[in-house]
């Protein structure tokens, strides 16, 4: 079960992959691109996302039934869940709107979320005592549905800045929508990077002076850019570390960050000497036919769809959750706090579009802040932010 | 006296008005040359914007401001999230003090991080006036609206004035000969989609989801009786917390019910996944890569009630209520309390066994068991041997001077001191026994207490709760949810219609989602000879971009 379950979720990836080709393939033709006349380029594409998320939704259900509960317990389940939402989210909505380029951006923002949550451990684990609740798949099922929805907004904002942003020129606009374009880069090198180290299964392990001036073990599964403090390698033939790390910095994760930086300046740097234009421009030509005030809606939209569900989930549902996992239904641990923050944050969305007209360009912007909160709260507080939520 | 702005159409609208609430004709100079209105509350008269002189209503008209109520959101962003850059002082390990734990742990901005009174920012003074203010403006700023907003949504008339419709988004004039015909048709199909259709000398208003534009101010209602649940939690008897930490056989009275229920501990244990059992076989992969993972913490305890008044001192009578094993995620609850498993101690030492011994032979003289929570002072061995605990000091430590203390009344590292009287030495030796570890203050001794077993038992740690407010929390949560649906998955969308000498005219107007309301009015129109509007924003951008 546990097998199958894990080649469903291979055959979902492809099929998003081959998904998004078509989908560009859609976009291409002159017509196809507004909502009267769907050409068959778009008609394959959206048929390969649903067939994609049939067989996602499989992994979920034989991993569900493999492990015994919901799997949505530890950050690779998590993530690929959000992944799944995310295309489900941009099914609904294209189902609505019918705008095949907004498939040739949802479709690999959401490979590259799949692909980046299976560098964390992928065993199926079992529940400790505080996961042990029918609130644990409520809630959490429901957050990542409003937190996907909500991110089909940045996708529809990203399709937006493409399009309206002058790239004849360089400007502070030109310069934001190439550092969101190299986040995605870097995304994309953190996993090949760590993909090839893994594949090696590289590993060197390090003594070190913790901060107490305790003797502490650190594992690395990356060559050490960044060792520990006083660290001492361990493991023969292994990179010595270039530099140190004082010890209240976590010189594991400061390296990994470094990795993915490395790579994605090398990636990005790669892409620039080949096409000669800012990765923005590249996608520029693709997007000619789409109709900005719609697009706009769009990003409205699904954030009007998305703001209650997220309320739902990662506000009440998660109190009700905590009150009785925890006796107390607000705790002000990271996790929540940065919940609170979501929803302040497309709280004040709502209410400056609404009263003070922020359409357009600016509602963009701010869509792709709202899209980096999330994201924040989906893997910085996860990861370094460490509280109860802690799942890593 | 009150000031009114009496419209051409007759209708007397309250001073302030923009557009007229029953005809729709612009009354403010300013709206005059735009060639669209800004149809946001449907130009009522707005107090804030109307007045703007006493005291009250500079206040009233700050708190009304949505600039400030997004900046007072952003300001509560900001901090909040400045709040979870290092722990705050609940989540650090409760034997270390603040003031050196932050520095110690993350250096010179932890320090930084302390001495700004970060650590416990969600309940420092200004954060909770920046949510009282929040909630101040949530109030004031619906009731501002929704008042001139109910009366323009109720009397609007069905014929709008010229104006107030070429002034519209959605805005198109179709010259028809055909004019009575499709008029019918267009009604029916209105009504088959669900719009409400009210007709009036030749002239149609066909609305649907009026509904929708209460949403925010029930989403905003529900916001407010969620904080007013925060005040109450403020009230003395709303709200109880108290730990309880129970070892396994013991029975104490649960803290914060003014002595009316004890608890038992029956049993308490901790399990873990394990490989061998069948049902852990899927999770081995995890296992071996983390060790152990815990499954399950449990708690089995009787809860009692106490009967009768019983006098300080005296033992009430218990009268038993029920037995409930208390699991993370399943606690106890009963009137009103509730009972959670938050920490345990294994292995607490309940009992030692010595056996009093002759050093030289190792002739022993019997056994005696000491009960760590209770102990005796006289323990009778063998004819003739017996032993008398002079000190006993619970968790021990020696203090600056060499002198036996215990840190506490737990048991965690027990000493005695014992006086051994036997037939031989009847004024009896002195030895003083910890844990690996026995000295003879006063000279060497024949006898000796030689360690023969301990026996312990588990401890469990439960959180006692009370809180009345939860049901307030409960149903403004719930008011919020309603008011967030209602007003975001429904839209106001109004199509007004027109006859006039040998034209139709058609405007329409929705608070969101055009998309939907432009396609409600394409589908209304097909298999009549109208032509579809003009979707006036989109125009002027084209327009724009032409230049
Ligand atoms: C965290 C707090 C708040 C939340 C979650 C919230 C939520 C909302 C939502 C969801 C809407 C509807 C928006 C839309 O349909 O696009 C709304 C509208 C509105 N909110 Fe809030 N709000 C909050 C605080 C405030 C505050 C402090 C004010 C005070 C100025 C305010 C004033 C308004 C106004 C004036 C509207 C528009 C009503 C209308 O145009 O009919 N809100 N709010």
């Amino acid at each position: 079960m546990a097998e199958l379950s894990a080649n469903l979720l291979y055959a979902s990836f492809v099929l998003y992959l081959v998904g998004t080709f078509f989908f560009g393939g859609a976009i291409k033709e002159k017509k196809g691109a507004s909502e009267k006349q769907q050409n068959k380029w778009a008609m394959i594409a959206i048929y390969l996302t649903v067939l994609g998320f049939v067989s996602q939704l499989g992994y979920f259900i034989t991993r569900w039934i493999a492990s015994g509960h919901a799997p949505v317990s530890n950050l690779f389940e998590f993530t690929t869940f959000f992944g799944m939402m995310l295309i489900a989210a941009f099914i609904l909505i294209y189902f609505i709107y019918k705008t095949p380029a907004l498939g040739l951006f949802a479709l690999p923002i959401a490979l590259l979320i799949i692909a980046y949550a299976s560098m964390f451990p992928r065993e199926i684990a079992p529940l400790i005592p505080a996961l042990q609740s029918d609130w644990l798949h409520i809630h959490v099922t429901t957050a990542a549905t409003g937190q996907a929805v909500l991110a089909i907004s940045f996708v529809a904002a990203i399709l937006y800045l493409v399009k309206s942003v002058d790239q004849t020129q360089k400007s502070k606009k030109t310069a934001w929508l190439e550092v969101i374009m190299f986040t995605m880069v870097a995304t994309l090198g953190f996993i090949i990077i760590t993909s090839t180290f893994s594949a090696m299964d590289y590993k060197a392990n390090f003594t070190w002076m913790n901060k107490y001036d305790k003797e502490d073990v650190f594992e690395y599964h990356l060559p050490a850019l960044i060792g520990p403090h006083e660290g001492v390698l361990m493991t023969e033939g292994k990179l010595e570390p270039l530099v140190k790390m004082p010890a209240i910095i976590d010189a594991n994760k400061a390296n990994t960050v470094v990795w993915s930086l490395f790579s994605g300046i090398i990636l990005y740097g790669l892409i620039r000497l080949i096409f000669r234009k800012r990765v923005a421009a590249i996608f520029k030509p693709l997007v000619k036919n789409v109709n900005l005030d719609l697009v706009d809606e769009i990003s409205y939209r699904s954030i009007l769809i998305g703001f209650p569900i997220f309320t739902l989930g990662a506000l009440i549902f998660a109190m009700i959750w905590a009150q009785i996992a925890w006796t107390r239904f607000w705790g002000w641990d990271p996790k929540e706090v940065w919940a609170l923050i979501t929803w302040l944050f497309y709280a004040a969305f709502l209410h400056l579009r609404l009263s003070k007209g922020w359409h357009g360009e600016k509602s963009a912007w701010l869509a792709v802040v709202g899209f980096a909160i999330i994201m924040f709260n989906l893997i910085v507080v996860n990861l370094i932010l460490a509280g109860l939520h802690s799942y890593a | 006296m009150k000031e009114v702005v009496k419209c051409e159409c007759g209708h007397v609208n309250p001073h302030g008005t923009i557009l007229c609430e029953s005809c729709g004709r612009v009354l403010d100079e300013t709206q005059k040359n735009s060639k669209m209105i800004d149809m946001r509350y449907e130009g009522s008269a707005r107090r804030s914007q109307t007045y703007n002189k006493s005291m009250i209503d500079k206040i009233w008209n700050f708190f009304t401001s949505v600039k400030v109520g997004v900046s007072l959101i952003v300001i509560l962003l900001i901090a909040s999230s400045v709040g979870t850059i290092f722990p705050q002082e609940q989540y650090i390990p409760p034997t270390e003090l603040p003031e050196v734990f932050y520095e110690a742990e993350y250096g010179f901005l932890g320090k930084l991080y302390y001495l700004l009174g970060f650590h416990n920012l969600y309940s420092s003074w200004w954060y909770l006036i920046c949510i009282a203010m929040l909630g101040t403006s949530l109030l004031i700023a619906s009731i501002d609206r929704v008042v001139p907003l109910y009366r323009s949504l109720k009397k609007q008339k069905i014929a709008r004035h010229e104006g107030f419709l070429k002034k519209q988004r959605i805005f198109g004039i179709t010259n028809t000969d055909k004019q009575a015909s499709d008029f019918e048709e267009i009604k029916r199909s209105l009504e088959s989609r669900r719009y409400k259709v009210k007709e009036e000398n030749g002239n149609l208003l066909a609305e649907k989801g009026r509904f929708s534009r209460w949403g925010p101010y029930v989403n905003h209602a529900g916001l407010i009786i969620f904080l007013i649940g925060g005040m109450l939690r403020f009230l003395p008897g709303m709200y109880v917390d108290e730990v309880l930490w129970l070892r396994e056989g013991e029975t104490k009275e649960i803290p914060g019910t003014e002595g009316q229920y004890a608890l038992k501990n029956n049993q308490f244990k901790v399990e873990v996944y394990d490989k061998e059992n069948e049902e852990d076989q899927t999770f081995n992969a995890a296992i071996d890569k983390v060790g152990t993972i815990v499954k399950n913490y449990q708690a089995d305890v009787t809860l009692y009630e106490k009967e009768g008044n019983s006098l300080p001192g005296e033992d009430a009578t218990l009268k038993k209520i029920k037995d409930h094993a208390v699991k993370v995620n399943f606690p106890l609850k009963h009137d009103h309390y509730a009972l959670y498993q938050v920490d345990y101690k294994l292995d607490e030492l309940s009992e030692m066994s010595f056996n009093l011994m002759n050093k030289s032979t190792k002739e022993t003289f019997g056994t005696m068991t000491i009960s760590l929570d209770d102990p005796k002072t006289m323990y009778e061995l063998k004819d003739g041997y017996s032993v008398e605990l002079m000190s006993y000091f619970p968790d021990f430590e020696f203090d600056e001077n060499q002198e036996p203390v215990t840190k506490s009344r737990i048991p965690n590292n027990p000493a005695f001191i014992f006086n051994m009287k036997t037939p031989d030495k009847p004024k009896g030796e002195v030895s003083f026994v910890a844990i690996q570890q026995t000295l003879e203050p006063l000279g060497e001794n024949t006898y000796k207490m030689a360690f023969a077993g301990v026996d312990t038992r588990n401890v469990t740690a439960l959180t006692v709760r009370k809180d009345l407010t939860l049901w307030i929390f409960f149903v403004g949560g719930g008011i919020f949810m309603i008011g967030v649906i209602q007003g975001a998955y429904w839209n106001h969308r109004r199509i007004w219609i027109q006859r006039k000498d040998g034209e139709i005219w058609l405007a329409g107007h929705t608070n969101k989602n055009w998309h939907g309301l432009k396609r409600d009015i394409s589908m209304i129109l097909e298999g009549t000879n109208l032509n579809e509007p003009e979707d006036q924003l989109e125009a002027k951008h084209i327009g724009e971009k032409e230049k």
